[in-house]
C-alpha cells in the first residue's frame, strides 16, 4: 500500500508539468493581446516595446515557459497586469472563497445525491424509484446559471429572504462562519450542488441495483445477515466507485463555476477566470489554471489512494 | 401420493407438495407438487438438468427466492419449523443457523472486499453471539476444519487472491461455521477443474460423516451424485420422476428419463460411438403438457402419459417412480440383463 502510495505520488509529477505546459501554451494561443486593454490606444511604439520588456512578452515561447515555471515553483506567478497585484494572492483568495461554496454545494450534494441513489437502487421500480430518478434527471439537466437567476428571482427579489449577490459584509477576502456572511452562501451553493446531486444519485443508484444483483447478497441472506448487515457490505462494494465520481465533481466545483460565481457575483475563481478572460490579463489567467489544474491532479490522487485502500482488488496493478 | 420416506420417523426435513411458481404471462411452473423427506445425518442427491428445478427447490428451504416474484405453496418443515412462515429475525435466524448453503460460484458468491475471515466470523457473531476476536478464531478453526493450508495466513486473504478450490472450501468453512444441522449443496463442484472437483467432493464427504449433518446435494453429474448421496432423487421439468436409495435407481431404473440420464454416461462407452443421449429439449416451464412432462420425449409413450394425476409406482422402502410403465419397464430391465 505504501509502495503504492509513493509511486502514485510520484506519477503526478511529469503530469503536473504536462499540464504547466498546456496551461501556458492555451493562453499564448488564444487570441488578443494583453497590454490592448492597459495601454492607451494612441501609445507610441517605443511604449508598447516598454511594456512587452516589463512583462517579458518580447522573449521566445520557450524562454517565457521556463521563466514563468522558475517563478511559479517558488510561488510567484507573476503580476496581474490589470491591477498590478500579485496574481498569486489574488488566486489563492479566491481559491478560498470557491472552497468555502465548493465545500458547501459538495456535502449538499453528495449527502443529498447519495440518499436519493441508494434509496432508489435500493427499492428499485418502486414509486420512491421514479421520485428519486426524475430529481435526479431535472437536477443533471436544468442549466444552473437559470437555476440560479429563478433563485434570486424567487428568494431575493420577490421573498427578500436572502441577498442576491456578494460573499458578505466582508467582501472577497474576510470570510467569517456565522449567519452575516453565510446567508450570502446558501442561494449560491444550493444552486451549485444540484449538478453533483443529480450525477452522484445515478451512480450510486445504478451501483447499488447492480450490487443487489450479484450473487454474493445472496450468500449474505443465506448466511443469516439481517437486512443493516446486508446493507453495510452493499455500501462498502459501492464505495470505491462512489468515491471516483465524487472526487471528479468536487474537483469540477473547485474549478468553480462561472456562470454561478458571475450570477451570484461570488469572488472565487470562477469569477476570477471570467474577468481575466475579458481584460486579456494573460499572467492571471495562466496562474488561475495552473492552480485549479494542481488541485484537479492531487484531488484525483487522493481519490486513488482512497479508491485502492477501500477495493482490496485495486492494490495488485 | 406417496412420499419418498426416510427411515427415521422424525425428520430434519419434510417437503410436502412444494410448488412454487414465478410471476410472468404464462406464470412459470419452476417446482411442481414435490415431497420428501430427510432424516438427521441423510445425503440425499438431487439430480437433473438445468432449468429443472433442482437449484430453486434447494433455495425455497432458505427462502431465498425474490419475495415478490415467487409464489410457494406446500408445506416445507426444517427441524420441525415451518420454514415458509418464518419471517424477519427468525427467518434470519434459520438462514445460516439451523440451515445453510453452498454455492456453485465461489467466486460470485464471496463478498469481494471482505477477507475470507471477516466474511465467516460476521456469521458466528450474527448467529452465536461471540465477541469479534472468538468469531476470528472460529474462522480460523473452521478454515483448519476444511484443510486449507497456512489457514492463518489465509483468515487475512480476499477471495481473488485463493484459487478456485481453495474458495470453494472457503465457502464450506462459512458454511459450516455455526454447526448448521442440514447443509444445502447447489453444484459445488461444477465451477471447479476436474482435480479440484473430486477433492471437495471428498471433503464433503468426510466432513458430512465428521459432523452428521443432513445434505442435500444438488448436482447434473450422475458420478458425483452416486458418490455422496445415500439416496437420489431424479428431477424432470419442476417434478421427482424418481426417488430410491442410490444402488436402487443405479442399478434397476424404472423412469424412462432416469433411464436416459444413465446411459448418457460417458464412462463405458467405446471410443468413437454415439451416446445414447436424450432426444429433444425439456418442456418449457410456463407450458408444461398434461400429465407426464417427459411423455413428448419418451420412447415408451402411449395414450395412458397423459392423463393426470399419474400413476405412482411404489418399491417399496421409499422407492418409487412416477410412470405408468415403470412396473414393466423394470422387468423389461431384469430380461436384458439375463439375456
Amino acid at each position: 500500500m505504501l509502495s503504492f502510495i509513493l509511486r502514485r505520488v510520484f506519477y503526478t509529477v511529469p503530469i503536473m508539468l504536462g499540464v504547466s505546459l498546456v496551461c501556458f501554451a492555451l493562453v499564448h494561443i488564444s487570441p488578443g493581446d494583453p497590454l490592448v486593454s492597459i495601454l492607451p490606444p494612441d501609445a507610441s511604439v517605443e511604449l508598447q516595446e516598454q511594456m512587452m520588456a516589463i512583462y517579458g512578452f518580447d522573449r521566445s515561447y520557450p524562454e517565457q515557459f521556463l521563466r514563468w515555471l522558475g517563478l511559479a515553483l517558488q510561488g510567484d506567478l507573476g503580476n496581474s497586469i490589470a491591477t498590478g497585484r500579485p496574481v498569486a494572492s489574488e488566486v489563492f483568495n479566491a481559491v478560498g472563497n470557491t472552497l468555502i461554496l465548493a465545500v458547501t454545494a459538495t456535502i449538499i450534494g453528495f449527502t443529498l445525491g447519495g440518499l436519493f441513489g441508494f434509496v432508489a437502487g435500493y427499492f428499485r421500480d418502486s414509486w420512491i424509484d421514479k421520485l428519486a430518478t426524475a430529481i435526479s434527471v431535472i437536477g443533471v439537466s436544468v442549466p444552473h446559471y437559470w437555476l440560479g437567476m429563478v433563485m434570486v428571482i424567487i428568494f431575493s427579489v420577490e421573498l427578500r429572504w436572502l441577498p442576491a449577490t456578494g460573499a458578505g459584509p466582508g467582501g472577497s477576502s474576510q470570510w467569517v462562519w456565522d449567519w452575516e456572511h453565510m446567508q450570502y452562501l446558501i442561494l449560491p451553493a444550493v444552486t451549485m450542488s444540484v449538478i453533483p446531486m443529480g450525477i452522484v444519485a445515478r451512480t450510486v443508484r445504478a451501483l447499488v441495483a447492480d450490487i443487489l444483483q450479484q450473487e454474493f447478497v445472496s450468500g449474505l441472506r443465506a448466511k443469516g445477515l439481517l437486512d443493516r448487515g446486508v446493507l453495510a457490505h452493499v455500501i462498502k462494494n459501492a464505495a470505491p466507485t462512489a468515491l471516483a465520481v465524487m472526487g471528479l465533481q468536487l474537483g469540477y466545483l473547485l474549478g468553480g463555476s462561472i456562470l454561478i460565481e458571475t450570477v451570484f457575483s461570488w469572488p472565487g475563481t470562477g469569477f476570477l477566470l471570467g474577468q481575466a478572460i475579458f481584460q486579456r490579463d494573460l499572467p492571471l489567467l495562466q496562474g488561475t489554471i495552473l492552480v485549479l489544474a494542481m488541485f484537479f491532479v492531487v484531488l484525483n490522487l487522493l481519490v486513488d489512494v482512497a479508491q485502492t485502500s477501500l477495493d482490496p482488488r485495486l492494490q495488485r496493478g | 401420493m406417496t412420499p419418498f420416506r426416510s427411515p427415521n420417523d422424525t425428520p430434519l426435513v419434510r417437503v410436502r407438495d412444494l410448488s412454487v411458481r414465478f410471476a410472468g404471462t404464462p406464470p412459470v411452473h419452476a417446482v411442481n407438487s414435490v415431497s420428501f423427506d430427510l432424516a438427521p445425518g441423510e445425503v440425499l442427491g438431487i439430480l437433473g438438468e438445468s432449468g429443472s428445478g433442482k437449484s430453486v427447490t434447494l433455495k425455497t428451504l432458505l427462502r431465498l427466492l425474490p419475495e415478490r416474484k415467487t409464489r410457494i405453496t406446500g408445506q416445507v418443515e426444517v427441524d420441525g419449523q415451518d420454514v415458509l412462515a418464518l419471517q424477519g429475525r427468525a427467518l434470519a435466524d434459520h438462514r445460516g443457523g439451523v440451515a445453510s448453503m453452498i454455492f456453485q460460484d465461489p467466486s460470485l458468491a464471496l463478498d469481494p472486499v471482505y477477507t475470507i475471515g471477516q466474511q465467516i466470523a460476521e456469521t458466528v457473531i450474527r448467529h452465536d453471539g461471540l465477541s469479534k476476536s472468538d468469531a476470528m478464531a472460529r474462522a480460523l478453526e473452521m478454515l483448519e476444519i476444511v484443510r486449507i493450508p497456512s489457514a492463518k495466513r489465509r483468515l487475512a486473504n480476499y477471495p481473488h487472491e485463493m484459487s478456485g478450490g481453495m474458495r470453494q472450501r472457503a465457502m464450506i468453512a462459512l458454511a459450516l461455521a455455526c454447526r448448521p444441522k442440514l447443509l444445502l449443496a447447489d453444484e459445488p463442484t461444477t465451477a471447479l477443474d476436474a482435480t479440484v472437483q473430486i477433492q471437495i467432493l471428498l471433503l464433503l464427504r468426510d466432513l458430512q460423516k465428521e459432523l452428521g449433518m443432513g445434505v442435500i446435494f444438488v448436482t447434473h453429474d450422475i458420478g458425483v451424485a452416486v458418490e455422496v448421496s445415500d439416496r437420489l432423487a431424479v428431477m424432470y421439468a419442476g417434478s421427482f420422476v424418481e426417488t430410491g436409495s442410490v444402488k436402487d435407481v443405479i442399478r434397476d431404473a424404472r423412469h424412462p428419463y432416469s433411464k436416459g440420464l444413465l446411459a448418457a454416461n460417458l464412462v463405458g462407452a467405446a471410443p468413437g460411438t454415439r451416446l445414447d443421449a436424450v432426444p429433444g429439449a425439456p418442456p418449457p416451464l410456463n407450458a408444461l403438457p398434461e400429465g407426464c412432462s417427459f411423455a413428448p420425449r419418451c420412447a415408451h409413450a402411449e395414450t395412458a402419459c397423459s392423463m393426470s394425476p399419474l400413476p405412482i409406482w411404489n418399491g417399496g422402502n421409499g422407492r418409487w417412480a412416477r410412470c405408468v410403465q415403470a412396473s414393466c419397464l423394470g422387468a423389461l430391465a431384469d430380461a436384458e440383463s439375463t439375456s
